[in-house]
């Protein structure tokens, strides 16, 4: 094991008394909650922060020149530093406010993809895309005539990096691809994948959903030109999201949402677009959701990312060696090295029936196809059970998991 | 009694695991496909409907969870026999059983094995599973070419 004196262990007791619906009961039983993937739960410092705003510091942005006014502007701006610094990235105005990974995703295919690809041109993802990932560029190449290329997964759960190769060409335009997967849990080589597609001269979005909460992202590292993530998967409220742009590729694209906030003059002859980040906010943003998102990350930070990933491997190293030992459970997705998600399918119990019992005996699990359905198809499954971790989560509760796994495998025989 | 055994019965579990009429018929006069998106559960019902509207034979198959598979195969062993004019009013009432519809009464239903469904209301994500069968067979009878739970 890796001995790195900057990474603490986690006092696990101090950070469950954190987050309050870690203690809500199911029955006798407190909730075993492992659907972070889905929507990650608060710590008490995002919920006190934003109570703290509403109550005290509450207006809207970019309008008043009151006192008030001004002060929630500054800290809904510098809001921007937080998160660049963050992810790595340069400058603050690098930084969007969205709704979340979905918006941002469509951000890019409707600001960029619409006005730079055309019929023929191909845009690259792949097998283990999120639907968030791919009907946005379903639609894109809908309407332009554009092509859309799929990488294909490997069974463990990886790119088929040499296929991704040989999709590549003078055609591709945007190669769009998630960092982590959220069924498979595998971490792809973005860095590498982007330098490919660079050389190949195609622009690059890396779907950080699953990765933002879970380890150190570096954009300028990875140097793809978008980055894109939600507050809610990383501790953060719903309704805010961001879309990390090149600036010099920002300024080239077209806004999706057109109205207040995002001009710089209008006439009825017509009007003027603000710079980016601004282009991209139409609207009054989510301002209390944004100093939410800005403390989860102020949160996160003082845990330490190391720290997070050291834990969470830990938990997926115990949790995996517990339904190895199930021998009717297949786990989907054993790539080396992968992110905290334990996929799973048992032949005799179908995922909403697994779901079922698991919630009976308090422990809380997504069963379905997770928004990844060409995803299931490669594995022939029409769904799959995950049990998604978080730092906060812990052996016992793992131990609950495979009692409970135990439990319906033994019911439906 | 924990919270789930209620809903998996013996019942349930022994159709889950032994589906009766479960194959597909050539000489079907009438048939559907249903599916629920939410999870993924397909499953085509067939009919062979006779003289006076009465349903000859009936069957299914396709995949799905325990509750699905299990209604479809109650719903078919049921249904045998009956008319098709039956078949509707059965389905009203098991519809309106895992709705929990306050119109609805066990004691006067028409539902007889049926009612082991009855604990589906408790589990309002299941519903849908329960239900599949039954749109399925009524858009069927209907020749719609497929069906989905509403
Ligand atoms: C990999 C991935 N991408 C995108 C999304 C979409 O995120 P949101 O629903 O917050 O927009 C998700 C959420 O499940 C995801 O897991």
């Amino acid at each position: 094991m890796k001995v790195d004196a900057t990474i603490r262990e986690i006092d696990i007791e101090t950070v469950r008394k954190d987050f309050p619906v870690l203690s809500v009961k199911m029955g006798d039983n407190s909730i075993a909650y492992l659907d972070s993937g889905a929507t990650a739960q608060k710590p008490l410092a995002v919920i006190e922060r934003m109570k703290e705003f509403d109550s005290h510091q509450y207006a809207t942005v970019h309008r008043g020149s009151y006192r008030l006014g001004e002060e929630a502007t500054q800290i809904f701006e510098s809001g921007r530093e937080t998160i660049a610094s963050f992810i790595g990235a340069k400058q603050g105005r690098e930084i969007v406010y969205t709704s979340g990974a979905t918006m941002s995703i469509n951000l890019v295919a409707y600001g960029y993809g619409r006005k730079f690809i055309r019929r023929g041109d191909e845009i690259v993802i792949s097998d283990m895309e999120h639907h968030a990932n791919i009907v946005p560029w379903l639609k894109l190449c809908e309407e332009t005539g554009a092509v859309l290329k799929v990488i294909p997964v490997t069974e463990t759960g990886e790119f088929d990096e040499s296929a991704f190769v040989k999709l590549l060409s003078a055609r591709t335009k945007l190669v769009s691809i998630t960092h982590v997967s959220n069924v498979l849990g595998t971490v792809n080589r973005v860095k590498e994948l982007s330098a490919l597609a660079h050389s190949a001269g195609a622009k690059v979005l890396v779907d950080g959903a699953q990765a933002a909460p879970h380890m150190k992202i570096d954009v300028s590292e990875i140097d793809s030109d978008f980055y894109v993530f939600s507050g809610h998967k990383m501790y953060g409220p719903t309704g805010v999201g961001v879309l990390y742009g090149k600036y010099d590729l920002l300024e080239t694209m077209d806004p999706l949402l057109t109205g207040g906030d995002m001009i710089e003059r209008v006439t009825f002859a017509g009007a003027t677009y603000a710079p980016p980040p601004q282009r991209f906010e139409a609207g009054t943003p989510p301002i209390t959701q944004v100093v939410g998102l800005c403390a989860a990350i102020d949160y996160l930070s003082a845990i330490g990312m190391e720290t997070i990933e050291e834990r969470e491997r830990e938990l997926l190293e115990y949790g995996s060696d517990l339904l190895r030992k199930i021998p009717q459970v297949r786990i989907i997705g054993t790539a080396p090295g992968k992110a905290a998600i334990l996929s799973f399918v048992v032949d005799s119990v179908h995922p909403h029936d697994m779901v079922t019992i698991l919630d009976g005996e308090g422990v809380a699990v997504r069963g379905g196809h997770h928004c990844a359905q060409p995803l299931m198809d490669r594995y022939n499954i029409p769904a799959a059970t995950r049990a998604s971790l978080a730092f906060y989560n812990t052996t016992e509760e793992l131990d609950r998991l495979s009692a409970a796994i135990r439990k319906a495998v033994a019911l439906f025989g | 009694m924990s919270y789930s055994s209620d809903l998996y019965q013996q019942v349930i579990l022994d159709h889950n695991r032994k589906p009766r009429n479960f194959f597909a018929m050539e000489d079907s006069t009438h048939h559907c496909e249903g599916y629920n998106p939410l999870c993924g559960d397909k499953i085509t019902v067939y009919l062979k409907v006779g003289n006076g509207g009465v349903i000859e034979d009936i069957s299914f198959n396709g995949s799905g969870c325990a509750i699905s598979k299990s209604s479809a195969s109650m719903m078919t062993a049921f249904l045998k026999g009956k008319t098709i004019d039956t078949a509707k009013s059965v389905f009203e009432s098991f519809h309106a059983m895992v709705t929990d519809d306050p119109g609805f009464d066990q004691a006067k239903s028409n539902l007889g094995k049926l009612a082991i469904f009855e604990g589906v209301r408790e589990y309002p994500s299941r519903i849908k599973c329960a239900t599949l069968s039954w749109h399925t067979l009524i858009s069927a009878i209907d020749d719609k070419k497929e069906a989905q739970t509403e």
